[in-house]
């Protein structure tokens, strides 16, 4: 009942009108334009657009999660892309062991690249991953566990700032070069790819696809709601009190170590669902995706959308792939220019990222409008409490 | 095909044809010889000669090591350059009168005749087939001309001789090293000869020429002697010993013992240089970093492309050098791209803080997205400019090497180079900190902006001088750097974690931490290497890195007091 | 709050209309075919596969100055892929199935290849690979014109144990740890243990991508090869970390007559970063040398200078597989007589090219080319002379015999068989 009480306040009337109307907008407009609609139509949503909108639904997932530690709890993360990863190697194993006997050399319990490898079992940790709940509780558990071990260890020492960044970095660095070697039974530099099917439904067929769409934009609407929850609960007060004075909060008795760790964790199992979405619908994981430009990056969407912002994270992970995917077609030779140009700009004169201009511009433009004195205040009591301090 | 077969390779004995005919020449040839010979045996000697050098232009690869053969067997002096120029890729036949010319360097080749030694005017590379030489070929020519330089007048020469001699056992060699080594009146000459020998005699029947070569090459504790020594100590698999003669074996187990134990010193210091030569590396790719996040705060992801700058800077001048500057000055371009490199990147760094950085002062963690989004930019700048392909840098003559500073341990002279720059570099900068007033500024800058301005400091320039000293040093680095990597568009990125790592774990803000933790990492790492491999090696590393930062947060040496909780 | 969820929606909606908008552009230009063009143009990659790019980019200029194919102009439609593998992907879908192009020519790396497969054989694309890589694959929408384990690693191998490469009885492995070194060495081992060479003789050494600190290796490598046997390195090491391993090598004064080097992945381009006085003598096997002295090989390098307006470019054998995997696209086209994809598989089959390597290449039922193969030693002038080559082109197997789950496995995509990796014939009713 509580809940029910929590969870209706999340969103004012209005806001859970928008919410729900993009939610139905994604989930069935998308699918319906792609399927229903001749390729000729200029409404068609072609496929390949459709799985990169899957695509852009787990990075947002994926902004949504660091914004949660670096946007509310000012810990900046430069080690989601490992989460990210961790939790698609997961998903990858369970999409592994569906292969069967349909692998290059038909072995019924190894897959391809372990019998080139000249193993003779499953090795202990390869294990269970054939049942999907089995894995999709790894999935969130694997990313989980590292992000306790690791938030415990740092935050009880109180690192923070740039040293927390650096030791994240250390930490995606040092999975990028074990997950590179043969020997880890994770298929090395090529990963994990070659999948065939997904509970029984074939991956690259186009019903699955728009299946791990619609299942991608739940999860991500899913994950707002509960990103929401957390930063509009006590702990997510505490949280940016932590993010804006640490050492005062803890002189006000609350636990900062506590808070931290719990939100790491829980931002961590949302990078690995993400990764796990991900994972199917581009059919290939690989060590890459621990690369520390990758983490970096993530970090950027968000600085561009507006961090301290949930919506403002999933905005600027569609802005900056958008623009990613836009350009490396449209100039293939000059797109690292805009893009570099992209995120000087956004953090020169957007320091609130996308969002943060908006606001800006509401506020000019109720601004010029004289409007009545009530509601300026109101929206400007909005807009400050939506960006933290 | 219904299974797929390895395909069957068939190797061409290329021109099998020519090598039938030039048999049958040959053999002709010889009888003819012979026969003339028979009328005037005064000649034949100069015929075998000639003969043998024109074999040097056969096609087929075995007539060529027989006429190499021969060459060595006949002894004539005059072959020594021949077989010199062969081995230099430098020997032709000319295309209008196939005859056999040693050519030149350079782009119009002077010819000489093989065979006389008269000048015969230059052409060009279409006048001329060049003679083919291989690996196996070059390592007969050594032979050869080892062989045929044992009895030169020069010291020089014959010492390399008996050193080229070790890999050539036959009885013929040998006996020719034995006569050398009888008239051998110079003192190093002598033992190189001797060694050589004992090598050689190792494999003697007779027991008590083998026990005095074991004796004769104990002076030198290498591996190669261990290989040589081995079978003298080894077992036959139905275990009786190799060797009969007891007392050769006991002195042969005996040397492998010593040796065994001088390998594992040499190993650990050798492990040692490597690391310190790391850590060198390191320590010249983290010093610029040291100061602009380590002294000023800002998270300078673009740190890697300075290093960057510096190497292509290092590539322009290299190329100005080769197109404007005499060639026996070349070496000297080193020496012209550490100021160079240092400008260039300097001032890049000058206008990345005065344009862009200097707005971001307290937001450490937006100067990481916007220096993120420069370093991007200059990439791809550099890569439209110079391409993506990597840039040849070559290593000027003084840097090229190594000396042997004993048995097994082999320095290289580009590395001994690279670790003394680096300590230089942080001495300088060291100094430069200490002792100048820009230094002093700089300290008072970064410690109290506020009371620094209040003096009269213009902390502005202070900050965009700061930014570009730590820019500029990347750039000094990446002078070094291109010595031993590659120069691509991609080359920061190698760096840039690295040296975080390096500073994080050093300390921030302290010089003599970044000399301590790229010492510590790069010993560390050689040490771990061998047993570990590479890969593992390097997680363990950062590994050890996160665990450290836990117990010191601030690193290795930490700064105390007010300034370092700001 | 509730107008920035109207931005989201703004956002895709303007994304989908400038997509359609784009689309009805090309639907109503002149019709010229389009080829894609999917090499990484920045990223680690880029040092490799920005010469790919322009080696396509000139053969379609040069085709239109032909006149083009089937009386229309051919267009290359170039992506970045940014040597990002999951983007090889998206980028692959993106040239099929908005650009419609008629065929890829790209990938570098195996794991590009592998990211992009399921895309080319849901959507039935065609994808021609030009890089030597490590077999034990044969997808029908792939051609692979670059050379597989048996046309480069065993006839070098081969050259090395006969007398003229030296006599070799003691083999170092090096590579960096991926899957074509991998393979490779694995296919090498059984090799050179079925030709008598012991366990004992054999180092294999893997180290990370981009592995630059050389030292310990190349002190292992000598302390190997100091006990007595005549010793070779066969290096399956990657690009970038080449440059180093082999700078070091020079200045720990390893000559090749001491310990030749043959390395599979070091070419012309990989030299011209590196000074190569103190190379001379160590080796590379590929298909295709820049110094082959034949007709088509003066013609393709004045073109690629006048190409690129820069006579001291270099070509590799990579650029020469997309020479010959471009001419027999082109060929196919006309035979069949469309850009359908899969009338012209059917024509590549048998598709026969003279290429700059002087021999006549040809495409053969497993999707994989007969080619000579050749060694070379590296010269002062970066680059090789050609120390032996084979007579005939040898055909290049999917699968390698030395791997025994992989020897069961045959590849023919025509009747009966009709399949990459089968133990029988998919048809084999029908065949009776």
């Amino acid at each position: 009942m509580l809940l029910m009480s929590r969870l209706a306040t999340l969103e004012s009337r209005r806001g859970w009108q928008v919410f729900l109307i993009l939610l139905v907008l994604t989930i069935v407009l998308v699918p319906v334009l792609n399927l229903t609609l001749p390729p000729e139509s200029p409404f068609h949503v072609p496929t390949y657009m459709l799985s990169l909108l899957g695509k852009y639904l787990c990075f947002a997932l994926l902004a949504l999660s660091l914004d949660l530690i670096w946007g509310y709890a000012g810990a900046l993360s430069l080690g989601h892309g490992g989460f990210f990863a961790l939790g698609g190697y997961c998903m990858g194993m369970y999409l592994m062991r569906q292969i069967g006997t349909r692998g290059v050399y038909g072995n019924p319990d190894l897959p391809d690249f372990m019998v080139f490898l000249n193993w003779s079992e499953l090795p202990w940790y390869w294990l269970g991953f054939g049942n999907f709940w089995f894995a999709m509780l790894m999935v969130m558990l694997v990313p989980g566990a590292l992000a306790y071990v690791l938030g415990w260890l740092t935050f009880r020492s109180r690192i923070t700032g740039v040293y927390f960044s650096i030791i994240t970095q250390a930490m995606v660095f040092a999975l990028m070069l074990a997950f590179f070697r043969n020997e880890m039974g994770f298929g090395g530099n090529n990963g994990l790819t070659d999948f065939k099917e997904i509970l029984g439904y074939n991956v690259q067929a186009q019903g699955t696809r728009i299946g791990l769409y619609v299942a991608s934009a739940l999860v991500l609407a899913l994950g707002y709601l509960i990103s929401r929850y957390i930063v509009t609960s006590k702990l997510g007060r505490v949280l940016m009190a932590i993010r804006d004075a640490e050492s005062r909060v803890r002189f006000l008795g609350y636990s900062v170590t506590n808070a931290k760790l719990f939100v790491f964790t829980v931002s961590a199992m949302l990078a690995g669902i993400a990764g796990a979405l991900y994972v199917p619908q581009v059919g290939i994981i690989n060590p890459s995706e621990f690369s520390p430009a990758n983490s970096i990056e993530i970090a950027v969407w968000v600085a561009v959308g507006g961090r301290g912002t949930l919506y403002g994270a999933i905005l600027g992970a569609f802005t900056v792939n958008g623009a990613k995917s836009f350009f490396t077609g449209a100039a293939p030779e000059f797109w690292l220019f805009f893009l570099g140009a992209l995120f000087i700009v956004c953090t020169l004169f957007l320091p609130r990222g996308i969002v943060g201009l908006a606001a800006q511009l509401r506020n000019r433009a109720a601004r010029r409008a004289i409007p009545s004195t009530e509601t300026k205040s109101k929206e400007v009591g909005d807009a400050a409490s939506e960006h933290g301090a | 095909m219904i299974k797929s077969h390895l395909a069957r390779v068939t190797w061409v004995l290329r021109g099998l044809h020519a090598f039938v005919l030039a048999f049958f020449l040959m053999t002709g040839l010889l009888t003819v010889g012979v026969a003339i010979g028979a009328f005037a045996a005064s000649s034949a000697w100069a015929d075998e000669y000639s003969d043998a050098l024109a074999g040097l232009a056969a096609p087929a690869f075995n007539d060529k090591v027989a006429a190499i053969d021969a060459l060595a067997r006949l002894g004539d002096e005059r072959a020594t350059p021949v077989l010199e120029a062969m081995s230099d890729n430098r020997l032709y036949t000319r295309k209008e009168d196939g005859r056999l010319v040693i050519g030149g360097t350079g782009r119009d080749i002077a010819l000489t005749d093989a065979a006389t030694g008269e000048a015969l005017g230059t052409a060009t590379s279409r006048d001329l087939t060049r003679i083919n030489v291989n690996n196996a070929l070059r390592t007969a020519l050594g032979g050869a001309i080892g062989r045929l330089q044992i009895n030169n007048a020069d010291p020089a020469k014959r010492l390399a001789a008996a050193e080229t001699m070790a890999r050539d056992r036959t009885p013929e060699a040998m006996a020719l090293l034995r006569d050398a080594l009888a008239r051998e009146k110079v003192e190093d000459v002598r033992a190189a000869m001797a060694l050589t020998y004992a090598k050689m005699s190792l494999t003697s029947t007779d027991p008590a020429e083998r026990l005095a070569a074991v004796k004769e090459v104990s002076g030198r504790l290498s591996s190669e002697v261990r290989a040589l020594v081995a079978p003298l100590a080894a077992t036959n698999p139905d275990g009786s010993f190799a060797e009969p003669d007891p007392q050769v074996r006991a002195a042969a187990t005996g040397l492998i013992a010593r040796i065994d134990q001088r390998l594992m010193m040499t190993e650990l210091a050798l492990n040692l240089f490597q690391g310190v030569s790391l850590g060198s590396v390191l320590l010249l790719a983290a010093i610029g970093l040291a100061i602009t996040f380590g002294v000023m705060g800002v998270i300078n992801m673009a740190h890697g492309e300075m290093i960057m700058l510096g190497a292509y800077t290092t590539v322009v001048v290299q190329q100005l050098f080769r197109e404007w500057i005499p060639a026996e000055f070349f070496g000297l371009y080193l020496v012209i791209s550490i100021p160079a490199a240092f400008l260039v990147a300097g001032a890049v760094g000058v206008l990345m803080e005065r344009g862009i950085i200097r707005f971001l002062y307290g937001r450490p963690l937006e100067t990481l997205l916007a220096t993120w989004g420069i370093s991007l930019m200059l990439q791809q700048l550099v890569r439209a400019i110079f391409g993506a392909p990597n840039k040849e840098v070559s290593n000027p003559g003084w840097m090229t090497g190594a000396f042997e500073a004993m048995p097994g341990m082999v320095l290289t002279y580009n590395r001994i180079a690279i670790i003394i720059f680096a300590l230089a570099v942080l001495a300088g900068l060291a100094a430069l900190l200490r002792y100048t007033p820009f230094g002093l500024q700089m300290r008072a800058v970064t410690q109290n902006r506020n009371m620094a301005s209040a003096m009269g400091i213009r902390t502005g320039w202070v900050d965009a001088l700061t930014f570009g000293l730590g820019s500029g040093i990347a750039g000094v680095a990446g002078v070094a750097l291109s010595q031993i990597g590659n120069v691509s568009p991609n080359l920061g990125q190698g760096y840039i974690v690295d040296s975080f790592m390096v500073v994080v774990f050093g300390g921030v803000g302290s010089l003599w931490g970044v000399l301590a933790g790229a010492m510590t990492l790069g010993i560390f790492n050689k040490f771990l290497e061998p047993y570990a491999g590479a890969m593992l090696g390097k997680i363990l590393i950062l590994v050890f890195i996160i665990l450290f930062i836990q117990k010191r947060p601030r690193g290795l040496f930490a700064l105390k007091g007010r300034a370092a909780e700001a | 709050m509730g107008t920035f969820k109207g931005g989201i929606k703004a956002v895709a909606l303007g994304c989908a209309v400038a997509v359609s908008a784009l689309m009805a552009g090309v639907a109503q230009a002149a019709e010229p075919i389009k080829i894609g063009v999917l090499h990484s143009l920045s990223g680690t990659m880029a040092i490799s596969e920005t010469t790919l790019k322009d080696t396509i980019m000139m053969m379609v200029d040069d085709l239109n100055k032909k006149g083009g194919l089937l009386g229309r102009p051919v267009e290359a439609v170039v992506v970045d892929p940014a040597s990002n593998w999951p983007l090889f992907a998206e980028k692959a879908r993106e040239l099929i199935e908005k650009d419609k192009v008629s065929a890829v020519f790209g990938c570098w790396t195996s794991v590009s290849r592998k990211s992009v497969l399921p895309v080319f054989e849901e959507t039935n694309g065609l994808l021609f690979y030009p890089v030597q890589y490590e077999g034990e694959e044969s997808s029908r929408n792939v051609f692979y014109t670059g050379a597989a384990p048996n046309q480069q690693a065993i006839p070098a191998v081969e050259y090395l144990m006969g007398a003229e490469g030296g006599d070799v009885k003691r083999w170092v492995l090096a590579g960096t740890d991926y899957v074509y070194p991998r393979t490779t060495n694995k296919i090498l081992e059984a090799f050179l243990m079925s030709k008598g060479v012991a366990k004992d003789d054999i180092m294999i050494n893997y180290t990370p991508f981009g592995h630059s600190d050389w030292q310990t290796i190349v002190a292992d490598i000598k302390k190997f090869a100091s006990a007595g046997k005549k010793t070779a390195v066969v290096s399956t090491i990657n690009g970038d970390a080449n440059v180093p391993f082999y700078k070091e090598l020079a200045n720990q004064g390893i000559k090749a007559t001491d310990i030749p080097v043959v390395a599979f992945s070091v070419g012309e381009e990989e030299l011209a970063g590196i000074d190569t006085s103190n190379l001379v003598g160590h080796l590379a096997a590929w298909n295709y040398f820049m110094s082959v002295d034949t007709p088509e090989n003066t013609a393709f390098i004045k073109q690629w200078h006048a190409f690129t307006k820069n006579d001291k470019r270099v070509t590799n054998d990579p650029m020469e597989a997309h020479y010959i995997g471009f001419k027999m696209w082109t060929q196919a086209v006309l035979q069949a007589g469309t850009t359908e994809v899969n009338a012209v598989r059917q024509a590549m089959y048998g598709q026969k090219v003279r290429s700059p390597s002087g021999y006549d290449v040809v495409m053969n039922t497993n999707h994989h080319l007969s080619k000579p193969v050749m060694i070379g030693e590296i010269q002062s002038d970066g680059q090789f002379s050609i120390v032996s080559q084979t007579e005939d082109a040898i055909k290049g197997a999917a699968w390698s015999p030395y791997i025994p789950e992989s020897a069961k496995l045959t590849a023919d995509w025509t009747f009966p068989w009709v399949c990459g990796n089968c133990t029988e014939p998919k048809y084999t009713a029908y065949a009776k």
